[in-house]
């Protein structure tokens, strides 16, 4: 190959020159810096394990760097909470699909969790909204994963890893999030109803939470699809209702076949909200659960760890295997 | 000297599923790039037991192995190097549907347009549908997580893919993901997923059933100037609408698929945008009405929506065989992937000609518009003497200019051999590293794929037995690509 396999070098603009990304870096340190890890809104501060005495925790920068709308992409510091990015956003009427998580929560610190709100029927699970992520890994350096773009297939895909990685393999500093347009219409209806029925009836709804007995269904598009989706809705029973219902403590992974055949009895029933359509249960689950991982899954995971934190010096206590089912969540 | 692998795998398969004849390893020296190796044993196993059997020979005999599917990779990506165990997946086309979970379990071999044909009955499609689709297989969308034109509002291959059963390049078995809402640990499967075999074999995928839409809205608006185009597609993006797909095409592309299917493409136009919208018939409706107004906005001369579904598909017809079409024009195309932010398509359109007619080329632009992912085809023929330098030349500088605009190097083709100088353009060392942990983790030995997407000296002691020399005999009878 007359291009060869020569050492071209990167070009300019992927080095990491900004100053506020390099200071976080310096800040985390490399691998004889000691245990850390980073704080952000403390919403899901339990999940996946507590945080090891001893770890130096320290804040991600914060603010929004690049916002295009023409491109639908917003390039934001880790520490930017979900309030910041909705008000950078909601003037051009643009919004990210982190939708129905804690407003205080910072963008890289959900991310890290990696658990999706209760909008993921319809927006599919946050991982997707990530395009780019620049971290500090374990030996303090900063490193890109992803590109800018919203497509994009170059090299391995490290980002994936990092969602749900509970900062464990590397520490996110900046991101670049995929954007979504506001939809024009939104309804919240609730009632009595088969939510496999319903579900079966409906186009693409946004959620639909089911707790045994009720049903509420969120619906957003243009205002003649939401017209019409709504009176399917109300011929299965359904009223308007401000809003969804709260969310128990507590969070549960079934697989989404599982709501459909599982009938409560009374005494089970409103002790749960689930995800009809996605599987995720809020509150206290009497039925299934889903089993543990295989073995080799489990080894993968360690590996990885291994060689992205041969020091262990990531987030120590925190573990993205630690069963999630049961645990409290956010709410 | 492969006779005891030969007849182990016989043993383990079957003697007419495990090849080792002079032509099958020529057959599957190459995929649909223009790059050329060696296949040692090639086999065709059924099952994942016989998957585990080939990988569990390979490794008895300390052969790197190779996965395959349909070969329609562009990237030379499932071109194998110094005669490994090649692994096709082909015979493996076991479709179930689960609706309870709404996913469908496929075997690796199924083909993308076999599957959206099965779940159609059932009101349902998946939505990745690359322009090989007729031919490409699942096991390769998820090895190159593919896209397609649909993938603009959809999202790529990894969006749709929810579980996946790997032998791993150690033989063992792992699922990946998992079909409860939120499996343990970290996302395997997301790293798996584009990993271009280079992280074991997908031997069952769970893909998502994503419902057909009640409506569907087709359009093909017509500009003189390719720039009109170009602007209109950011315009559609700007005012809000994300329709399902974005196409454009420019003159040259127009009149030589014209040419080849009578589409019903205007071939005086210097460029076309296809868009399609779907989904309930309000939305389309509206965003029909504000694609059209966009695009007129944008002077275009005429704005056609589809009548019916016959004429629908015909527009589709023409994009998806475009490729095929470039063979009237000249013998060899070789075409970069590179993704660009929306707002920079004009400038980077422009550069992209300016650079092929530089080096005195053509250069046929037709590719996914919406996203910004440009498939620039500089035509050739190989046989004119001189013109591979002034193709690799070009091929450089769009490959720049699309990084300096703040691009990437692959949008949904994948590295490969083929792009792999480029990538310490993208990245820089750390990054790399960390890529090459991350394919590490899962094969520690490099044995899965070996030499593929990170380029020489991403890590320590990587890639050192693949020297220049190897790299010159990759190429097919002098053919640069």
């Amino acid at each position: 190959m007359s291009a060869g396999p020569g050492p071209l070098a990167p070009l300019p603009d992927r080095v990491v020159r900004d100053p506020v990304l390099l200071a976080f870096a310096d800040e985390v340190g490399g691998v004889d810096a000691g245990p850390v890890a980073v704080e952000g809104g403390r919403t899901q501060w339990e999940l996946g394990g507590r945080s090891e005495p001893g770890t130096r925790l320290v804040r991600a920068p914060a603010g929004v760097v690049a916002f295009e709308p023409a491109e639908m992409t917003i390039q934001v510091r880790a520490g930017t909470t979900l309030d910041e990015l909705d008000a950078a956003l909601e003037p051009a009427g643009q919004r990210v699909a982190l939708q129905g998580l804690p407003r205080a929560a910072t963008v890289g610190g959900v991310l890290c969790v990696g658990l999706s709100g209760p909008t993921r029927l319809g927006h599919g699970h946050i991982r997707e909204t990530l395009l780019q992520t620049r971290y500090v890994s374990s030996e303090g350096l900063l490193v890109t994963a992803g590109g800018p773009t919203v497509k994009n297939v170059t090299g391995f895909d490290l980002c994936r890893v990092l969602v749900g990685s509970y900062g464990t393999l590397g520490l996110l500093a900046e991101v670049t999030l995929r954007t979504r347009p506001r939809p024009q219409a939104t309804a919240w209806l609730a009632g009595p109803a088969d939510p496999a029925d319903l579900f079966d009836r409906l186009y693409r709804p946004m959620s639909l939470l089911w707790d045994g007995e009720t049903v509420w269904l969120h619906l957003e598009g243009y205002p003649e699809d939401v017209a019409v989706q709504t009176a399917i809705a109300l011929e299965a029973g359904l009223q308007p209702m401000a809003g969804p219902p709260p969310l128990p403590t507590g969070r549960h992974s079934v697989e989404p076949g599982v709501l459909r055949r599982f009938r409560p009895d009374r005494a089970q029933r409103s002790g749960f909200v689930a995800e009809f359509g996605v599987g995720v249960v809020h509150g206290e689950w009497p039925g299934p659960t889903q089993g543990t991982p295989d073995a080799s899954v489990v080894t993968l995971n360690r590996r990885l760890k291994q060689l992205f934190d041969p020091t262990g010096r990531l987030n120590p206590g925190r573990d993205p295997l630690a069963p999630s089912n049961g645990k409290a969540d956010h709410r | 000297m492969d006779g005891t692998l030969v007849a182990e795998l016989s043993a383990s398969l079957s003697p007419d599923r495990v090849h080792n004849d002079h032509l099958e390893q020529v057959l599957y020296g190459r995929d649909a790039s223009l790059m050329r190796g060696d296949a040692g044993v090639v086999c065709f196993p059924l099952t994942t037991a016989e998957v585990q059997a080939c990988v569990r020979a390979a490794l008895r005999h300390d052969r790197a192995i190779v996965p395959r599917g349909s070969g329609t990779g562009l990237a030379g990506g499932a071109v194998p190097l110094e005669q490994p165990l090649l692994i096709v997946t082909t015979k493996m086309t076991g479709i179930e549907v689960d609706l309870d979970n709404r996913v469908v379990w496929v075997q690796p071999g199924v083909i993308n347009l076999d599957l959206t044909r099965h779940l159609k009955p059932l009101g349902f499609h998946f939505a990745p549908d690359p322009s090989s689709q007729q031919s490409c297989s699942l096991g390769g969308n998820v090895a190159n997580n593919s896209g397609g034109p649909h993938c603009l509002a959809y999202g790529v291959t990894s969006a749709h893919v929810v579980a996946i059963e790997v032998v791993l390049p150690n033989g063992e078995l792992a699922v990946l993901g998992g079909l409860g809402a939120d499996p343990a640990g970290v996302d395997l499967r997301g790293a798996f997923v584009g990993s271009e075999g280079c992280m074991g074999i997908a031997t069952r995928i769970a893909v998502r059933l994503t419902p057909n839409p009640p409506a569907v809205a087709t359009l093909l608006a017509d500009f003189v100037e390719p720039a009109q185009a170009a602007a209109a597609v950011s315009a559609i993006i700007a005012a809000g609408v994300v329709p399902a797909a974005i196409e454009m095409m420019d003159q040259r592309i127009t009149q030589a698929v014209e040419a080849f299917v009578g589409a019903g493409y205007p071939t005086d136009a210097g460029a076309i945008v296809l868009v399609e919208v779907d989904g309930l018939p309000g939305g389309v409706a509206f965003e029909t009405e504000k694609v059209r107004e966009v695009c007129m906005a944008q002077g275009a001369r005429s704005v056609r929506v589809a009548a019916d579904e016959a004429e629908r598909m015909l527009l589709w017809k023409g994009r998806k065989t475009a490729f095929g079409a470039v063979a009237r024009v000249k013998p060899n195309y070789y075409l970069h992937d590179t993704v660009v932010p929306r707002t920079k398509l004009l400038d980077v359109l422009r550069q992209v000609y300016a650079i092929a007619d530089r080096h005195d080329l053509i250069v046929m632009n037709v590719f996914h518009a919406g996203d910004g992912n440009l498939h620039p085809l500089l035509v050739f023929d190989a046989r004119e003497p001189g013109i591979l330098d002034r193709v690799h030349a070009a091929g450089e500088e769009i490959v720049r200019a699309s990084l300096e605009a703040g691009g990437v190097l692959s949008g949904e083709h994948g590295i490969g051999l083929e792009k792999q100088p480029f990538m310490a353009l993208q990245f820089t060392q750390p990054d790399l590293d960390a890529q090459a942990r991350l394919r590490d983790a899962f094969d520690p030995d490099g044995r899965c794929n070996p030499a593929k997407v990170l380029p020489a000296g991403s890590r320590c002691g990587d890639l050192a037995h693949l020297d220049a020399h190897h790299r010159e005999r990759l190429l097919a009878d002098g053919v640069w690509v």
